[in-house]
């Protein structure tokens, strides 16, 4: 445990490197590309004298390494900084919309790893039949389609032919927004006011966002599942199991699963990337309002302070779940020594 | 001879044709499935790019063209897919889309590929601070979100072909170096790679004679699908607004276009342009697996 401690440790030290390179990139790139917040806030045709003036109270006067320096300083102090265009700290509006990412990418991974991981082993079992032939064919066809596409096309059949769940938005118009101030998952809200209607709506807006990203991102671990199946199956503990006698179910989906599993967890680490990737773009098709909206609407606003902002909590949203996959692999398999 | 039972066929009239035609069947029963996947990745591939190169043999529609039947009007007739919201014919626009994005998508996988394989191959092959600092950067681009990544960088430069192709390339460039990378330490170990050095090739010698024509044939494989992701991702870019100057015809525009005509029930506006950016990924997932099995018959065990 000390030494898993020292590693995660390790680990913590490692993303800050990470962190300084994503952020030196977006820093020059975005203070290079023409356009700056006082453009974007005042219009073109502000005087030149009040444009100066704004520019020096926002310090975007100084030469862009002093700028830099400036803001790794305020970071290292854990301080992401004030807005440049509203009044308001850059961790306000992402508190706000990041419990709905997160809340949409989750329920969407539960999705994929709930029809990939048991069609992957189903498939695995069944190597090389019509089954398997079909379940690899699902697996490459929804990996193509791309998330707002299949967001749109189930708009269309659940939402517009049936009309039977709604399109856009978190909660319907009927429940109110005080509803959700304890801590931003909607989901978990409602639930702790025991408030069951509002949860019903709640979840019933979920469901196709969840669906859109979920369907999607099951052709990735049905992969997964199935190579990391037919490796299992072939090795000597499944052998043991069979000659114990024991069912074919259970050798099959017990103890061959159970550590096809260890793989897929740790490519699950490597993949969360995607999946927010996919959630950013099935928030655009259902006008959900989380991180990917707000990271538009900020750029075109040039609002570097929050745009940076965002850069940096999505890179440590990345680099906690792939620790949290660390800890888990380290607890689920004695094997595992850091 | 390595393939006997090709050259050992009787002679025949016709006899290229049934050689040919041999080789195919053979290769079904030696690879199974693998070899149909290949084949039909193949034919998509190149339908797609034969329209690319030649949209008017497909359709006598302009793409840009509002007057060129009825607002809105559903498949069927001469409009095989329906027309637009302003009267555009769409399968006419699905015909010349292709170049926009296959164009994109091809640009920019080769620009990550041309930067990632030298720097990959450099930093295998050197090690030491070089390959720590390289290796640092790229696990760090490699790790995050590769989409706001592109979309922070689109966003940023403004509607352009070129800028789009440069924010779609971005994002690959570790995709190339990791795998080269990798492939290039483990093959530095190999007997014929010391064999090469106690004989007294010269380093560069080694690292061009030796270890890249060796590392070539999987990065083919990557490319492939490769070129199917960056599809989706220019499909992505334009479909959120990023991507190209308006008036050129583009799936993903096309998407967003029809998107505000779902609730009245037109669904061909969306329909097919989503139809088109799946098939045309398909096509280069499915011939980067097939060519992935039958290149590396290990795989084959799977």
């Amino acid at each position: 445990m000390k030494n898993l401690m020292r590693y995660l440790g390790m680990r913590l030290l490692l993303t800050i490197p990470m962190l300084l390179i994503l952020l030196t990139v977006v820093f020059i790139v975005m203070r290079v590309i023409p356009g700056d917040p006082v453009s974007a806030m005042l219009g073109d045709h502000a005087p030149v004298k009040f444009v100066a003036e704004k520019k020096h109270e926002l310090g975007l006067d100084k030469p862009i390494w002093e700028q830099y320096i400036d803001y790794l300083a305020q970071l290292s102090r854990f301080d992401l900084g004030r807005s440049m265009i509203l009044q308001e700290a850059v961790t306000a509006p992402i508190l706000e919309k990041l419990p709905a990412t997160i809340e949409l990418t989750l329920t969407g991974l539960l999705v994929a790893l709930g029809i990939g991981i048991p069609l992957g082993a189903w498939a695995a079992k069944n190597r090389r039949s019509v089954g398997d032939f079909t379940a690899r064919l699902y697996g490459n066809i929804v990996y193509c389609i791309p998330f707002f596409w299949m967001g749109l096309i189930l708009q269309m059949i659940f939402g517009v032919a049936f009309d039977w769940l709604p399109i856009a938005g978190r909660v319907g118009s009927r429940v109110m927004s005080s509803d959700f101030d304890q801590t931003g998952f909607y989901l978990v809200d409602t639930l702790l006011k025991a408030d069951l209607k509002a949860f019903t709506d709640v979840a019933i807006h979920l469901i196709l966002p969840a669906l859109t990203l979920g369907i999607t991102l099951s052709g990735i671990f049905l992969r997964l599942t199935r190579a990391n199946m037919l490796d299992s199956l072939k090795s000597d503990f499944v052998l043991a199991a069979r000659a114990r006698g024991l069912p074919e179910g259970k050798v099959v989906y017990g103890h061959a699963l159970g550590n096809a599993f260890v793989p897929v967890l740790t490519m699950l680490g490597l993949q969360f990337a995607v999946l927010l990737s996919g959630a950013i773009l099935t928030e655009t098709t259902f006008s959900w309002p989380g991180m990917g909206r707000l990271l538009l609407e900020r750029i075109y606003l040039r609002d570097y302070p929050t745009v940076q902002g965002i850069i940096v909590i999505f890179a440590l949203f990345v680099s906690v779940i792939s620790l949290l996959v660390d800890i888990i692999h380290a607890l689920i398999d004695p094997r595992v020594k850091y | 001879m390595k393939n006997t039972r090709v050259s050992q066929l009787p002679p025949s009239p016709g006899g290229l044709l049934n050689r040919a035609l041999h080789a195919f069947s053979t290769a079904g029963k030696t690879y199974g499935a693998e070899w149909y996947i290949l084949l039909v990745g193949l034919f998509i591939v190149v339908f797609m790019i034969f329209m690319t190169a030649f949209p008017w043999l497909f359709t006598s529609f302009n793409p840009s063209d509002q007057d060129a039947g009825p607002q809105l009007a559903a498949p069927g007739g001469i409009h095989l897919m329906g027309t637009d919201n302003l009267g555009r014919d769409i399968w006419a626009r699905m015909v010349w889309g292709a170049q926009t994005i296959l164009g994109v998508a091809f640009a920019a996988a080769l620009i990550s590929s041309l930067i990632g394989i030298p720097l990959g191959l450099l930093s295998g092959f050197v090690g030491g601070p070089l390959d720590r600092v390289l290796s640092l950067t790229m696990d760090s681009v490699y790790s995050f979100p590769g989409l706001i990544l592109a979309i922070a960088f689109a966003a940023m430069m403004g509607p352009g072909v070129v800028n789009i192709t440069l924010a779609v390339a971005v994002i690959y460039i570790p995709t190339y170096y990791r795998l080269v990378r990798g492939q290039t330490i483990s093959i530095r170990e190999e007997l014929y790679v010391e064999a090469a050095q106690v004989l007294g090739a010269k380093r560069w010698t080694i690292l061009g004679r030796y270890i890249f024509p060796n590392v070539i044939a999987t990065t083919v494989v990557v490319f492939s699908v490769n070129i199917a992701d960056a599809i989706m991702t220019e499909a992505a870019l334009s479909y959120i607004g990023l991507g190209l100057p308006a008036g050129m015809p583009d799936w993903g525009m096309d998407l967003s276009m029809g998107k505000k005509f779902l609730p009245s029930g037109s669904w061909w506006l969306i329909t097919f342009p989503g139809m088109m950016i799946m098939t045309l990924a398909l096509g280069f997932t499915l011939l980067g697996e097939g060519l992935a099995e039958i290149l590396n018959p290990k795989l084959l065990e799977r």
